[in-house]
C-alpha cells in the first residue's frame, strides 16, 4: 500500500463535502459538510507532511483545525440568531435579497 | 541528491490493514450523512468520520494532530453541533425534495467531475521521490519537533491565530446575545391577555396532561369530563414530535367494555 492512498481517501471525503453543501438544505448540515471538507483537506496536510519528510504540513492542519474551530463558532451563532428570527433552519427560507 | 528510496514509501502491513478497513468506512460513513434524513444522524456519521481520521493522523506519524482531532472535533465542535441541534429542535429533520430545479443533478455531475479529476490527478501525479516518512523528524517525540517549528518558523500565523480565536468568541457572544425589543410581559399581563383572548376556556390555565386518564404521563392527553380528550392539555412541543399517545385505550368506558 501507498501512502498516497489516503490523499485518494481525502480527495473523495472533500467531494462528497462539496455535494453535501449544494444539496442539502439544513444550514446545519451544511455546516457539517464544511467540516468535513476541512476535515479532508487535513488529511491530504497530514499525508504529504509524511511524504516531504518535514513536519509543516501538520503544522498547518493544526492552524486549519483551529480556523475550523471559529468557524464553528461563528457559524453556529449566527445559524441560531436566524433560526430566532425565523423559526427555520433552511437555507431557502433566508432569501430576502431575492425580492 | 540524497537516494531516500529506502522501504518507507511502503507502509507496513498493519497500517494497510488499517487503512483498508478504516478508509472504505470512512468513505461510507461520509455518503450516509449526506443521505440520511435526521440532522442528529448526519452528526453521529461525521463524528465517526473525525474519529476514522484521528485514528488515519496516528497512523501516519501525528500523534499530537490525532489527539487534537478527537479533543477539538469529535469533542469540543461536534458537541457543538448537537448542542445546537438540541436547541433548534424537534424540526430539524431535512426535506430532501430539491427546491430549486435541476440542482441536484448538476450538483452531482459537477462533483463526480471534481472528485474523477482529482483522482486521475493524483494518480497521474509523480512525486519526483519515493516517500520520505517522518522517524527522522520525530526522533525527540512529535509534540517536541511541532512546537519548534511552531515557535519559530510559524510563530507570527501562531500569534494572528490566537487573534482570530479571540475575535471569534467575541463575535459568537455579539450574536448569542439578544436586547428584547419589547419589555418581557408580566404575570399581569399575561392574565389580562388570558381574559381578553375571546374564550375563557384556558383563562384558569390549560389542563394538565394524564389526568382522569389511566395512563399517567405528560405524552397522554388528558381527559374532559365528558370522556374526550383535552388536546390542549399536552406540550405543542411534544405534538410537533409527534409523541402523543392517544388516550382513548386508556379510557374507563373502553375497560368497562372489554370487563
Amino acid at each position: 500500500m501507498n501512502a498516497a492512498n489516503y490523499l485518494y481517501v481525502s480527495a473523495l471525503l472533500f467531494t462528497i463535502g462539496a455535494i453535501g453543501v449544494v444539496v442539502r438544505r439544513n444550514a446545519i448540515v451544511v455546516f457539517m459538510c464544511v467540516e468535513l471538507m476541512l476535515n479532508a483537506s487535513n488529511l491530504a496536510f497530514v499525508t504529504f507532511a509524511r511524504i516531504n519528510g518535514n513536519l509543516d504540513g501538520q503544522v498547518v492542519a493544526f492552524f486549519t483545525m483551529v480556523v475550523a474551530a471559529c468557524e464553528v463558532v461563528v457559524g453556529l451563532a449566527i445559524i441560531v440568531t436566524i433560526y430566532r428570527s425565523r423559526r427555520s433552519a433552511s437555507v431557502d427560507d433566508a432569501s430576502l435579497l431575492k425580492r | 541528491m540524497i537516494n531516500l528510496a529506502i522501504n518507507v514509501g511502503q507502509t507496513q502491513t498493519p497500517e494497510a490493514v488499517l487503512f483498508w478497513i478504516l478508509g472504505p468506512l470512512a468513505v461510507i460513513a461520509a455518503l450516509g450523512m449526506l443521505l440520511v434524513k435526521k440532522a442528529v444522524h448526519s452528526a453521529i456519521l461525521l463524528a465517526w468520520v473525525m474519529i476514522t481520521l484521528a485514528i488515519f493522523y496516528i497512523a501516519q506519524d501525528a500523534v499530537f494532530l490525532g489527539i487534537v482531532q478527537v479533543v477539538v472535533y469529535t469533542g469540543a465542535v461536534m458537541m457543538l453541533f448537537l448542542f445546537i441541534l438540541m436547541l433548534v429542535g424537534v424540526d430539524s429533520s431535512d426535506s430532501l425534495t430539491e427546491t430549486i430545479r435541476g440542482l441536484r443533478p448538476i450538483a452531482i455531475t459537477a462533483a463526480l467531475g471534481f472528485g474523477g479529476m482529482m483522482v486521475s490527478l493524483l494518480g497521474r501525479a509523480t512525486l519526483g521521490r519515493t516517500s520520505v516518512g517522518l522517524a527522522d523528524v520525530n526522533a525527540e517525540g512529535n509534540v517536541q519537533a511541532l512546537a519548534a517549528l511552531l515557535f519559530s518558523k510559524y510563530v507570527w500565523a501562531f500569534e494572528v491565530v490566537s487573534a482570530l480565536l479571540i475575535t471569534a468568541a467575541l463575535g459568537a457572544m455579539v450574536l448569542a446575545h439578544n436586547h428584547r425589543i419589547i419589555s418581557r410581559p408580566t404575570q399581569r399581563d399575561l392574565s389580562t391577555a388570558r381574559f381578553r383572548s375571546g374564550s375563557l376556556a384556558s383563562a384558569a390555565g390549560l389542563p394538565n396532561p394524564g389526568v382522569y386518564a389511566l395512563h399517567n404521563a405528560v405524552d397522554v392527553p388528558g381527559l374532559l369530563p365528558d370522556g374526550t380528550a383535552a388536546t390542549s392539555s399536552v406540550s405543542e412541543t411534544l405534538k410537533a414530535r409527534g409523541d402523543v399517545i392517544e388516550s382513548k385505550p386508556f379510557q374507563l368506558e373502553a375497560r368497562e367494555e372489554e370487563e
